[in-house]
């Protein structure tokens, strides 16, 4: 028994092309090879990848990083977390380190509020986030080979 | 893992932090799958649908919907095929109650989708569970792999004749696949765009077809209610609704995390008993029912936790989220952190939510900047009224809550802004 095509399930293509990507994107490229196999228009496929928070159809860093700006962590002290983030990244959230390295991107609630404030970087959690705490994770992730 | 509070009763969380999650032995060694065994076994559909109706479960998502009602609707329906979906996108904000089901007790929701594809005659079914629970997509899906395994899952079910087979969806971030009808586009691959209601899922849902859908939270309550019945069932909550809530609680308390407690405790109650106090400075209010939810003030930390009570005053319980603020926070800073979120969240689909939650988060934000005029308020209200009445789903139609909540006790501080004074500090004018 199989419950659906895979083959055609567009929001598991643009998940596996973006994970295929060096850079964590889908590239238009992907986007119109996924449409063809979908049996779909162009423009519903991108369509698609738009309007998913996980998916960028711009190349991002190595590293993720997103920033938890909800009820919970706002009021438990996210905006000193973007502070710090951007401080020591020297990028805006939205942009990416010239390097490649790291993306900031503010997100809506991750659901971790009993560790607010919080972030994910890539598939990882980190919880009850302080400003010296951040620059301890950013220096081991910097260390860290491509 | 997700921390737990000192639990006066567990049912959902029974097991979680107990057994090892990726054990199905363990599971079965307190009990587990009995309940799909007596239904397969013992039970006609129409005994399931019953035996739910009867226990009186409401929809633990935050409509609560009669689940039993929503069961035999769907039974009734006479398409095929029918599915079973298991909400599983938390993502209200403050809402970490159904993360601690799918990390710590996975069997649990898979056997409450069997029974429920079994009551309504679904061989199929879905979790949609959110793609930044990485987590609880592992455990669901290596529970998955065991009830397989244990012939649970797949064909002719412990000899019974009956077929289920469940499949993870990944969501791809989106606030809105929440919504359930939003949530079945996105399964079927498209954008997750809300439709227009009714038709409702028991008649037309996934791919038009009957759908019963529900959230982690009620489906983790089907197989205790099945081994004990409903009469036990309807001993633990209110007359109007029986049965426990997995609080979250969050924000300015001693202890934050989920709290299991019979519906209908009280705010206070879970402040001072089970959360250890305030943090350090005086309580000045809660928000309850996440982002969506409305502002409780102190004159309402007596107030009954349930559907019904709640709602009778005109509020909600929602997803059952309780963020809890102290007097050092600013309500136009927080309201504009919500109104920041529903912005962003906004599908974009109908006119009300996407124009709305732009204009509400920009009065509000030059009103925290000291730029704002006196009728800005008034604004901002008739706007939220507007998208109230106007907007297709839940997320246009929730702001006025908060809003409204929020202004019936502290207009005040908003008057403050406009004169160019934050009282708390907090925004920089």
């Amino acid at each position: 028994m199989k419950l659906r095509d895979k083959e055609k399930d567009v929001i598991a293509l643009l998940s596996e092309a973006q994970r295929e990507s060096k850079h964590n994107y889908i590239t238009e490229e992907k986007l119109k090879l996924i449409a063809q196999e979908a049996g779909l228009s162009y423009s519903e496929v991108y369509g698609v990848a738009t309007f998913y928070s996980l998916f960028s159809l711009k190349p991002r860093g190595e590293y993720i990083i997103r920033v938890c700006d909800s009820g919970p962590c706002h009021l438990m002290g996210s905006r000193s977390i973007f502070e710090v983030l951007e401080e020591e990244l020297k990028i805006k959230v939205g942009e990416t380190t010239p390097d490649g390295k790291f993306t900031l991107e503010e997100t809506s609630c991750l659901g971790i509020c009993d560790e607010a404030p919080a972030m994910m970087i890539n598939e990882k959690v980190y919880g009850n986030l302080t400003p010296q705490e951040i620059k301890k994770i950013l220096k081991r992730l910097r260390e860290k080979k491509w | 893992m997700v921390k737990e509070l000192k639990s006066p009763v567990r049912i959902v969380l029974e097991n979680c932090g107990k057994i090892n999650p990726e054990s199905i032995e363990e599971y079965i060694a307190q009990g587990g799958y009995k309940a799909v065994n007596r239904v397969l076994q013992e039970m006609k559909p129409e005994e399931v649908i019953n035996e739910i109706k009867a226990s009186g479960l409401q929809g633990r998502g935050g409509a609560a919907f009669p689940t039993g009602l929503k069961w035999e609707f769907t039974s009734r329906a006479k398409d095929t095929p029918r599915y079973i979906i298991c909400n599983a996108d938390e993502g209200e904000p403050g809402t970490f109650k159904d993360r601690p089901i799918l990390e710590g007790d996975p069997h649990k929701i898979i056997e409450g989708m069997i029974i429920a594809g079994y009551a309504v005659g679904a061989h199929y079914g879905y979790i949609y569970i959110r793609g930044e629970y990485i987590l609880s997509i592992n455990r669901f899906q290596k529970a998955l792999e065991q009830a397989e395994e244990h012939r649970f899952l797949g064909e002719d079910i412990l000899e019974s004749g009956f077929n289920f087979q469940i499949e993870i969806h990944q969501g791809a971030g989106s606030y809105v696949c929440g919504e359930e009808t939003a949530l079945m586009d996105s399964i079927e691959g498209k954008r997750g765009n809300p439709r227009f209601k009714p038709p409702f899922p028991p008649s037309s849902g996934l791919w038009k077809k009957p759908t019963v859908i529900n959230n982690v939270e009620t489906l983790a309550n089907i197989a205790p209610i099945i081994l004990k019945g409903a009469d036990w069932f309807r001993g633990f909550g209110t007359k109007e609704c029986p049965g426990t809530k997995v609080y979250a609680v969050s924000g300015h308390v001693k202890e934050v995390g989920v709290v299991e407690a019979p519906m209908g405790i009280t705010l206070r109650k879970i402040i001072n008993e089970y959360a250890g106090g305030m943090r350090q400075g005086k309580f000045k209010m809660a928000q309850v029912g996440g982002t969506a939810g409305a502002i409780l003030g102190e004159d309402m930390l007596d107030v009954s936790l349930d559907y019904a009570s709640l709602k009778r005053k005109g509020l909600v319980l929602g997803s059952g989220a309780i963020l809890v603020m102290d007097e050092t926070t600013c309500c136009v800073d927080m309201l504009k952190c919500f109104l920041n979120f529903f912005k962003r969240e906004c599908c974009g689909k109908c006119v009300p939510g996407r124009i709305g939650t732009e204009k509400l988060l920009e009065i509000t934000t030059s009103i925290s900047q000291g730029k704002g005029k006196e009728d800005d308020i008034d604004l901002i209200l008739q706007t939220a009224k507007v998208m109230q009445k106007a907007s297709l789903c839940a997320l246009g139609q929730s702001p006025i809550l908060p809003i409204s909540t929020i202004l019936k006790y502290f207009k005040e501080e908003f008057i403050e802004h406009i004169k160019g004074r934050c009282p708390t500090g907090v925004c920089k004018i």
